[in-house]
């Protein structure tokens, strides 16, 4: 399984924002949307990430924080992944650095995001539905002898 | 609340499973499948000597047994019934039409005679209606299987195995014929990547090393990993991944038994070009030899290098991915090729917004992976979706939602459709053929055969 399984089945592509707009208008679309975490894109290569935490951070100690940019707060240096990236590697350098949102790029273009917890539930859905075929296996495997 | 699913395979009966079971809500189905048989993929694709597989066709006669199931059998969804005909019948649509063709290597001379997806010889091999006229030129001494997944495995073992180990299976009675006069001697199995990131499991490897007149190898320089690859499974200690590095090692140092058959596994090579005899059919494989590469998040891919080699083989299978087929009027995404879905609720393209009353499941929505078993929790999400939907009042507004209008409906378009009844004298009927000959069933092969079986 890989990233793009998870892309295919979400509607939505990655919401973005421009790194020159305010903390403000970021909150706004992150309540729009429902989301932890916003790409800021220069056309449509990802320039940062800024996720609800960087926000929090700067909240606590500064009350002027609805007025600066997302620039002033994205993490820089994002840790992009690929369509064709394999969920278990994915799945593990998240959790070591912590990521919980994963914009995803083809050729440098941003086609959308996959979070922790799409991961988690994807290599759930994979274990249960291994361990459902086997026991299916065993459970006709037995049936076979009784008859 | 009435419901069209449309496909058979393993994910039409899990979203059957999930609707009819349902605790409040009476839900009453309607399989739809464009073949007489269901059952999908576990019938038509998994490999014959895995009949242990697809004792899952238990779970699914039980679904079938509900007094409000119906299974409309060589109904073709687009052809003999269309999207407006269900929209008049139907509260709500389930798409679980499965990932149907295979993608493409992309390389010259991919449509050379001799050269062909291994599905095509999968569905020919378990007796697929639409592919028992193909014929694959079995006198060629080597095949080369370009991809490491399990179809790819299949389809190595299947031309590995003695016409003695076949002859128990329900493969088709025209490949056993076929390949009881197979000259094939060499079989390649291609892998892009290293041993690490091989997609096959550890029993399915393993299995290779138990063919009864076929030796396996391996190359020693391809088993061992690159620094990049060690460290990841090191990092990982993924034991899986381990245990199957140190099967391939076993395989590489094994000494050829005198079996006559060879199967070569072979890594980080990737086909370029077919090449061409006098008679306009494929004659070698050019390869190029693969390095791994780390991506920003650590998975490995590979790139090609400098280094080339040509590979002397005559029949090339082509396992290297599939994709989904758009289904006529259904919204459909390019890019992934798959129904342009959320969590399975169809997306009108324009708005993304979901479409009212259409659902997609399976490995038409998520692309094809995983196991049959995946898909019964990618089949209980869409459902919740449609439970969430119905309580919101979003479901279609049919003119005549009732099971009569729509088998009198059915009637009229394919007076010939089967039914499940149909569908268990058609498998008692298998079945009695294989016990004669003490095998699991003797598929019938074509719609006229089963037709007249059915004494139509």
């Amino acid at each position: 399984m890989n990233i793009a399984n998870i892309l295919a089945r979400k509607g939505s592509m990655a919401v973005t924002v421009l790194p020159e707009q305010s903390i403000r208008e970021a909150l706004a679309l992150l309540a729009l949307h429902n989301i932890g975490a916003l790409v800021a894109v220069q056309g449509e290569h990802p320039v940062g990430i800024l996720s609800e935490r960087d926000i929090v951070r700067e909240a606590a100690r500064n009350e002027g924080f609805l007025a600066r940019t997302v620039a002033d707060l994205m993490t820089r240096n994002v840790i992009t992944g690929q369509p064709h990236d394999d969920l278990l590697t994915v799945a593990h350098t998240m959790t070591e650095r912590r990521i919980r949102h994963l914009p995803v790029v083809d050729q440098d273009r941003l086609i959308g995001m996959v979070s922790i917890g799409d991961v988690v539930k994807a290599q759930r859905d994979h274990y249960q539905g291994e361990v459902d075929t086997l026991q299916t296996q065993l459970l006709a495997g037995e049936g076979g002898l009784a008859h | 609340m009435r419901v069209a699913i449309i496909g058979a395979g393993p994910t039409g009966f899990y979203a059957a499973d999930h609707l009819l079971n349902h605790l409040e809500v009476v839900v009453e189905v309607d399989m739809f499948d464009r073949l007489p048989t269901p059952y999908g993929l576990v019938r038509l694709g998994v490999a014959p000597d895995h009949q242990k597989i697809k004792f899952v066709t238990n779970a699914f006669d039980k679904v079938a047994a509900s007094s409000r199931f119906r299974f409309y059998g060589g109904v073709d969804f687009g052809k003999d019934v269309t999207l407006a005909d269900l929209r008049a019948h139907y509260h709500q649509i389930v798409y679980c039409t499965g990932a149907q063709t295979d993608r493409r290597m992309g390389i010259p001379g991919e449509d050379l005679s001799g050269s062909h997806p291994a599905t095509e010889f999968v569905a020919w091999y378990n007796g697929h209606p639409d592919y028992r006229d193909c014929a694959f030129d079995l006198s060629q001494e080597s095949v080369a299987v370009v991809g490491v997944g399990n179809v790819a495995v299949d389809v190595v073992r299947i031309l590995c195995r003695t016409p003695e180990e076949l002859a128990t299976t329900d493969i088709a009675d025209y490949a056993l014929e076929a390949l009881r006069k197979s000259r094939v001697k060499e079989v390649y199995l291609l892998g892009r990547r290293g041993p690490a990131q091989a997609a096959f499991t550890n029993p399915e490897v393993k299995e290779l090393g138990e063919l009864a007149d076929a030796d396996i190898t391996a190359i020693p320089q391809e088993i061992e990993l690159d620094p990049l690859s060690r460290a990841a499974v090191e990092r990982s200690q993924d034991r899986a991944t381990l245990k199957k590095v140190e099967i391939l090692r076993q395989y590489a140092r094994r000494a050829p038994t005198g079996k006559s058959r060879r199967l070569v596994l072979r890594f980080l090579v990737s086909p370029v070009e077919l090449i061409v005899d006098d008679a306009g059919r494929v004659a070698a494989m050019r390869l190029v030899r693969n390095e791994l590469y780390a991506t920003s998040t650590g998975a490995l891919q590979p790139r090609a290098t400098d280094r080339f080699e040509e590979l002397p083989v005559g029949l090339v299978f082509r396992s290297v991915g599939y994709r989904g087929v758009p289904l006529p009027g259904v919204p459909f995404n390019e890019s992934w090729g798959v129904i342009l879905n959320d969590k399975g609720r169809v997306l009108d393209p324009a708005t993304k917004q979901p479409v009212v009353g259409e659902y997609t499941a399976g490995w038409i929505k998520r692309g094809p992976t995983g196991v049959i078993g995946t898909n019964k929790p990618d089949a209980a999400e869409t459902v919740e979706c449609m439970f969430e939907d119905l309580a919101r009042g979003a479901v279609l507004e049919p003119a005549r939602p009732d099971a009569a209008a729509a088998e009198a409906l059915v009637r009229q378009r394919q007076p010939s459709y089967v039914s499940y009844a149909d569908w268990l004298k058609l498998n008692a009927i298998e079945v009695a053929r294989g016990r004669a000959q003490g095998r699991p069933r003797v598929k019938l092969t074509s719609v006229e055969e089963m037709l007249a079986a059915l004494g139509r």
